[in-house]
């Protein structure tokens, strides 16, 4: 059974991180140059932490899977990044960006961590700006801000609809720095397929090149996973189409733990489906819910009228009614429900029936055309492209789509996981969301991750290691691991079945929405449990991966991330089995309020689920690590 | 409301550039695509045709693609002649079957020019951007060293035209579109970022050298003032910031080399 030491340092929230920074071990100037770090992954959290740990003189080798470090999945992040900075003078604080994301997360995350986030919020953006990010501002030449679900002030930064984009750029700009100063060595189009553990701890990787089809070992001090989330395995989603959980779960069946893997985010505002050709879901950025209103017509004849015709009398704002406080700025989980609720009492619109309207006209009548434009013209071009509306005349059709994942390994308050020497970072790891993320958050964390928590932290680790003391790639746990990677491919490729790896993935994808999607209920689960052993069987047995190892092959690479999605789903939906209640994103059906929100169990729930992998075909084990609150009270989340 | 010509379909010819490898020679291949929706990204038809190939035994066309939203810069296809296809601003994700007739042949390739060598059938290799990225696109500030960020306010207007040439996605079509291969959209869109910001100002003259001369060194053309980039440009950066560069650049050659130079400059603080 797995050791979970959350290490949550003692003494008053506010003062945890000061502290702890003041006494963990550090590693003199002289020696760091002695250590080196594998970072896989620059997206915002491997990006900020190769190029930090670099300037710190760790020898720092980043792999990225990615032609280029700039394409990492965070490029597409849309809408904005949330600090404590108060500049809106509107009773904004680190206590209350604290408080609104542990709330937010519906009292399922750590209350250190998540306070640690807060903290460190404010350096984020102070950062950025002097690496160049060109944030939004206002006249006077100060930065603006916009809100975001679940808050109640303005504390998002944002570089028009490319926030992420533009962070990402900041922190590959500094990654770019110190390659060029060769402080990293980067390895690009090279994905990470096995974690090695040497003497029960993480010290190195084996590498695909995805160009040349070699494999080759890389040995470390530390290894730092920063690999992103794994919504893709519901096939369909706002991720890019390469985001995929090789890395994570081959660290899982390595021994590291995977927390909450049932938490998944489903985003409320997304293109909905036009046809079964479709590869991805594209996000319109919740900003839009600050100007536009979210409606469906009241009554079902109504759906399939133009709304323009539709009178104001027969529309139904039903956030705004449901949620007068919150209104169409009530969290992703929320709105997600409610959106699923109309359209399953027939309301929805649009040809799949499975849309609801947000709506500019109001917008647009107070802040024109060309303001609206303003603010989100490059998310109405997007629209337009994709759907052929326009939606500055006819009101957007949107749908929830998978976005986000809130579980990931699991991690202790030094981001380090129950592997030794393994770190992981950003959206990779469980650490600070607890069951629900809140918009803007995302960014926050991987920058906070990366810039300002495990450079100190690894240290903490590597001052427990002998300089010097790291294993050759030609050790015998290095070869084994290797050869457990060429066994793999060459499986796959002999198996010339008569489906292609996307068959699979869509059947995949289809199971997990169906039964582990917005609403789950342990009949459903059950049958996943089933379902899903047995897709895993037919593609193991059934698909066919044309090509060779030995060149640029993508249907080998997906069909790599394919068969993990295969295991990864059905560990998804087992977690989602046993969390009998429903929290944040995880919504049983079996447990909700008369008036259909999350009835959370803290008197049985209240804990981190982290699983322990057991072996092919064997049951993983469930260890639990508490979640005690000391400084907030657990209530029931109310946005009323 | 209803979208548009959701029920008819069309079909189309593609005829795609195929490439074993690096130094393997390539050549046309027509494939049909048949029965497609128009509302069906140009991706998700060549998604279909492989799929469709895998079955027939034959290895699917190999092509670079991620966000499949027009941010990430990963996709770079020639449609018909067009880095990026027929429509103006948009990336090759963001083409949709909408914009071709029934019936037409859809000539595919990969964006040609000598600094990004074709790796195999539509993918080129385009780390050439990030080497000129590393000779100087930043402003060096070491993690924890920044001031409060409203501590230097930033004009409006400066932080908006700084952000218009932040959105450069990094895909090379204006390299692709440029007869001589040029990089100078890529590279002025950065320069001018950094350059119209107050905190980029330290290393202003230096950065504009030094990735000028790093993209020389690597086989990119020089600009004739044709501006295809721009119009090839899927985020539609406009070509006054190449304008922008080059009076950077002169200012900054010319400074170089009256600048005195301060003794204790190399040699540390002891
Ligand atoms: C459309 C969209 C919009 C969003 N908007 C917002 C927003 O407005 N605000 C917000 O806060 N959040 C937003 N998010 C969420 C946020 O963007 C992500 O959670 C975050 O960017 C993840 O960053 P990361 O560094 O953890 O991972 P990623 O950016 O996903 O990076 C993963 C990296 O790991 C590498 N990698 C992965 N596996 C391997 C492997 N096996 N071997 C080698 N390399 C590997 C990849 O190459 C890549 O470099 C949005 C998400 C989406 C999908
Ligand atoms: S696939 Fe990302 S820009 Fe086209």
């Amino acid at each position: 059974m797995a050791q979970l030491d959350s290490k949550i340092p003692s003494g008053p929230l506010a003062d945890k991180w000061r502290k702890h920074k003041a006494e963990i071990k550090l590693v003199n100037p002289a020696n760091k140059r002695k250590y080196k770090v594998i970072v896989v992954g620059a997206g915002l959290a491997g990006s900020s932490a190769s190029a930090t740990l670099a300037e710190l003189g760790y020898q720092v080798e980043t792999f990225v899977f990615h032609d280029s470090p700039r394409r990492a999945h965070s490029i597409a992040a849309q809408g904005g990044v949330n600090a404590a900075k108060n500049y809106q003078n509107d009773g904004d604080s680190v206590h209350r960006l604290f408080y609104d994301t542990l709330k937010g997360g519906d009292y399922r995350a750590r209350e250190a961590n998540v306070h640690r986030l807060a903290e460190v919020s404010v350096n984020i953006i102070d950062q950025c700006v002097a690496q160049g990010v060109p944030f939004a501002r206002e006249y006077g030449g100060l930065l603006a801000n916009r809100s975001f679900g679940g808050a109640q002030v303005s504390r998002t930064f944002y570089a028009r609809g490319q926030t992420g984009q533009q962070l990402l750029l900041g922190a590959y700009s500094a990654l770019s720095k110190m390659i060029g100063q060769g402080g990293v060595k980067l390895h690009v189009n090279s994905e990470m397929l096995d974690l090695v553990i040497v003497d029960g701890q993480a010290k190195g990787i084996i590498v695909r090149n995805l160009v040349t089809g070699e494999i080759t070992r890389h040995a470390a001090d530390a290894v730092i996973l920063a690999t992103g989330g794994y919504g893709n395995v519901f096939n369909l989603s706002t991720y890019a189409r390469g985001s995929n959980a090789t890395a994570i779960w081959r660290a899982y069946k390595r021994g590291a733990c995977f927390a909450n893997p049932c938490y998944t985010q489903i985003h409320p505002t997304c293109i909905p489906v036009s046809g079964d050709y479709q590869s991805k879901l594209t996000l319109m950025s919740e900003s839009l819910r600050n100007d536009g209103r979210i409606w469906v017509p009241k009554k079902k004849e109504d759906c399939a009228k133009d709304p323009n015709s539709i009178a104001e009398a027969d529309r139904d704002y039903y956030l705004e009614r449901m949620y007068p406080s919150f209104g169409n700025l009530a969290p992703r989980d929320i709105a997600s429900r409610a959106a699923k609720r109309v359209c399953d009492e027939g309301r929805g619109v649009g040809p799949s029936g499975l849309g609801v309207y947000l709506d500019f006209s109001d917008a647009i009548r107070r802040l024109t055309e060309a303001g609206v434009r303003e603010r989100y013209g490059n998310l109405f071009d997007i629209y337009h492209e994709i759907t052929n509306e326009n939606a500055y005349k006819t009101p957007m059709r949107i749908y929830p789509a998978v976005h986000y994942t809130m579980g990931g390994l699991w991690v202790d308050y030094n981001l380090m996981s129950n592997v030794p020497g393994l770190f992981v970072l950003g959206e990779a790891n469980f650490s600070d969301h607890g069951a629900n993320r809140l918009g803007a958050s995302a960014l926050m964390q991987g920058l906070a991750d990366g810039y300002f928590v495990v450079p100190y932290t690894v240290g903490d680790y590597l001052a427990s290691q002998k300089p010097g003391s790291r294993p050759s790639p030609d050790a015998p746990e290095f070869k084994a691991a290797e050869a457990n990677i060429t066994g793999l491919t060459s499986r796959l490729l002999s198996i010339k079945g008569s489906h292609p790896v996307s068959y699979f993935h869509k059947k995949l994808g289809h199971l997990m929405w169906t039964y582990c999607g917005m609403a789950r209920t342990k009949e459903g689960l059950e049958k996943a449990l089933v379902e899903i052993p047995k897709l895993r069987a037919e593609f193991w047995a059934a698909v066919t991966v044309p090509g060779s190892a030995g060149t640029l092959n993508q249907s080998l690479e997906q069909a790599g991330r394919v068969a993990d999605f295969l295991e990864l789903g059905e560990l998804l939906c087992r977690d989602a089995l046993t969390r009998e209640e429903s929290c944040g994103g995880h919504f049983r059906e079996e447990h909700q309020h008369p008036d259909g929100e999350c009835k959370r169990d803290d008197e049985n729930f209240a804990h981190v689920a982290a699983w322990e992998y057991q072996g092919e075909g064997k049951t993983p084990l469930r260890n639990t690590e508490p979640l005690n609150y000391e400084f907030v009270k657990m209530s029931v989340r109310n946005y009323k | 409301m209803v979208a548009a010509n959701s029920t008819k379909t069309i079909s189309v010819t593609i005829r795609v550039w195929r490439q074993d490898g690096p130094d393997k020679p390539g050549a046309f291949k027509d494939y049909p695509a048949t029965n497609l929706s128009p509302d069906m990204s140009f991706l998700e038809m060549l998604d279909v045709v492989n799929d469709g190939l895998t079955l027939n035994g034959e290895e699917p066309i190999a092509f670079a693609h991620d966000c499949r939203e027009g941010i990430c810069g990963t996709c770079s296809l020639v449609i018909n002649g067009k880095p990026h296809g027929p429509n103006k601003a948009v990336a090759s994700c963001q083409t949709y079957m909408r914009s071709f007739q029934d019936g037409e042949t859809i000539v595919i390739e990969p964006f040609r020019a000598n600094p990004f060598p074709v790796i195999k059938d539509l993918i080129t290799d385009r780390s050439a951007f990030d080497k000129i990225q590393q000779a100087g696109g930043f402003i060096s500030v070491r993690t924890g060293a920044a001031c409060d960020a409203n501590a230097t306010p930033v004009p409006k207007e400066n932080a908006d035209l700084a952000m218009d040439a932040a959105q450069c996605i990094g895909c090379g079509a204006c390299v692709a579109a440029c007869k001589n291969a040029s990089a100078m959209l890529f590279v002025s869109a950065k320069v001018s970022q950094l350059g119209l910001l107050p905190q980029g100002q330290p290393e202003r003259d230096k950065r504009v050298l030094n990735m000028v001369a790093t993209m020389d060194s690597l086989g990119f053309g020089s600009c004739t003032n044709q501006y295809e980039c721009s119009a090839a440009c899927p985020k539609a950066i406009s070509h006054d910031f190449i304008a922008r560069m080059n009076r950077d650049y002169v200012k900054a050659s010319f400074r170089a080399s009256f600048r005195p130079v301060s003794a204790g400059a190399s040699g540390g603080a002891g």
